[in-house]
């Protein structure tokens, strides 16, 4: 009992810290990425071609002076970038990032959790993902914040639907909801899901960039016509929290689908970890990669897309999967 | 170990649903129902109801309180609009539904007609998703069916009722 907990919360510790890390250097290979793909150079004074800037950021922000503005709703204010960051962190625990290794002549598996229903307890902690944002809006007493935090909540609740519809496909393929098991049905490239259910991987991302409020769809935060949407009020390290939180739903999306479909820590020759770190990172590219491509959307034109578009086709998409799968 | 985290959760789930009653502004009600809502699933996951659990958090926490609370920043009350006009005249009879309400509770704990579940002798699916969805598609189809049938004149009565022009 004690040799297990201490083993969980190793692993957790050591899977947290990556992340986190993770999301720091994020902001960083986004700006540079951004950069090159616009013919700038961007950050580039920190460090070694400016690979310390995460490090000034987060220096700036824990020294900044933190505001409230007046007429907030103290409490709320106070408490809705925690309701934001907790969220993105915890789905992280379910994903599993390599298989088993032996360390010290004990067996490891590598996963925090090796839960039977794992893929809906993600889908669970992230349609609690959208309290911090509407919190946050709702509680700054400011009218952008409002605007952005309304608009956060219908977008959150329309996608979630897609999400959960584009994944039942695999799950009617795979016959689990266990992560552990979903990647140990893909043992070979071609039983990969994103080659069985296509559509089903296309709808998962397109919804996971809304859910995550990013280009083209982070109508939220869009600057041109809400200064920065639900966070405008904020300052210092609860900005900071936001911030490190959006990146972490990205790295959070980005390994679920690794693991959905991409076949997981699976691959030849490169050890498991390695392959889920090259997989994950690829995703997060494409993430920059759509945001330096496409323009924002409209807000009306974002609904439609969500109700008319992207419902219609994951239910079509079940329909068919089932279908095959009965034939 | 098990006893303490159902201590816990039950005051926990307690005090939140007496301070969504408790409470004046409207949105903290709102983020105390959701502390209970999450709660009583930690409470399910220790009745061995993962997936009731799971559901719970979705669906009450995820998908209706964050519509509650939708619903309420966009009527954007104020202070003054509670508290004054609460109509004193229907107290006695609250209270004699809620007197009402713990006798039957009491009477139907004391008389033991609730079965009681058959601890050890689960079968190995209980609670889990496969098993809820076997019993759902065959025990228990017909309420199933009905339900979906239900859930579906609701969504049209909605829309009905939203768009009277369409």
């Amino acid at each position: 009992m004690l040799e297990f907990v201490l083993i969980t919360v190793v692993k957790a510790v050591v899977v947290v810290t990556v992340l986190l890390l993770t999301c720091a250097w994020m902001t960083y290979a986004e700006r540079k990425i951004l950069a090159r793909m616009q013919s700038r150079i961007g950050p580039n004074v920190a460090g070694w071609k400016g690979l310390l800037q995460p490090v000034a950021d987060l220096v700036k922000l824990l020294f900044k002076e933190e505001v409230i503005p007046g007429g907030a709703q103290r409490t709320l204010y106070l408490l809705a970038p925690l309701l934001a960051f907790i969220p993105a962190m915890l789905p992280i625990a379910m994903i599993p990032f390599g298989s088993k290794i032996t360390l010290f002549g004990r067996e490891i598996n590598l996963v925090i959790a090796n839960y039977d229903n794992g893929l809906l307890f993600i889908l669970a902690v992230a349609s609690l993902s959208v309290y911090g944002i509407v919190m946050a809006g709702w509680s700054a007493n400011s009218k952008y914040s409002l605007l952005g935090g309304l608009r956060s909540s219908a977008q959150m609740i329309s996608y979630e639907i897609g999400i959960g519809m584009s994944l039942i496909g695999i799950v009617l393929l795979a016959g689990t909801l266990n992560l552990v098991d979903i990647v140990g049905q893909q043992n070979v490239w071609y039983k990969w899901f994103i080659f069985r259910q296509p559509i089903g991987f296309l709808l998962y991302f397109v919804c996971a960039i809304a859910e995550t409020n990013r280009a083209p769809f982070d109508l939220p935060e869009a600057e041109s016509e809400l200064v920065a949407g639900y966070f405008t009020e904020y300052s210092s390290m609860r900005f900071g929290l936001f911030f490190v939180g959006e990146y972490a739903n990205m790295v959070t999306v980005a390994t679920v689908a690794t693991t959905l479909f991409l076949g997981g820590w699976q691959g030849p020759f490169l050890p498991p970890v390695l392959w889920f770190i090259i997989k994950a990172v690829a995703v997060l590219f494409i993430y920059i990669w759509i945001r330096a491509s496409l323009p924002r959307f409209r807000y009306d034109q974002l609904m439609k897309f969500g109700w008319y578009v992207v419902i219609p086709l994951a239910l079509a998409n079940i329909l068919v999967t089932a279908l095959v799968d009965l034939l | 170990m098990e006893l303490a985290i159902f201590i816990l959760t039950s005051l926990v789930a307690i005090v939140a649903a007496l301070l969504v009653i408790l409470q004046r502004n409207p949105i903290a009600s709102v983020m105390y129902l959701m502390t209970t809502f999450v709660a009583q699933a930690i409470l399910f996951i220790q009745l061995r109801a993962a997936f009731i659990a799971i559901l719970q958090v979705i669906v009450y926490a995820g998908a209706i309180m964050v519509l509650f609370l939708f619903v309420i920043m966009l009527l954007n009350l104020r202070r003054e609009d509670f508290g004054k006009d609460i109509k004193l005249k229907y107290k006695p009879l609250a209270v004699a539904f809620a007197v009402v309400l713990l006798i039957e509770t009491l009477v139907v704990i004391n008389a033991s007609m609730i079965p009681a579940l058959p601890g050890a002798n689960l079968p190995a699916t209980f609670g889990s998703v496969q098993g809820v969805g076997k019993e759902l598609f065959t025990t228990y189809l017909y309420p199933f069916e009905l339900t979906s049938v239900l859930l579906i004149v609701a969504i049209l009565g909605a829309v009905v009722m939203a768009k009277k022009k369409l």
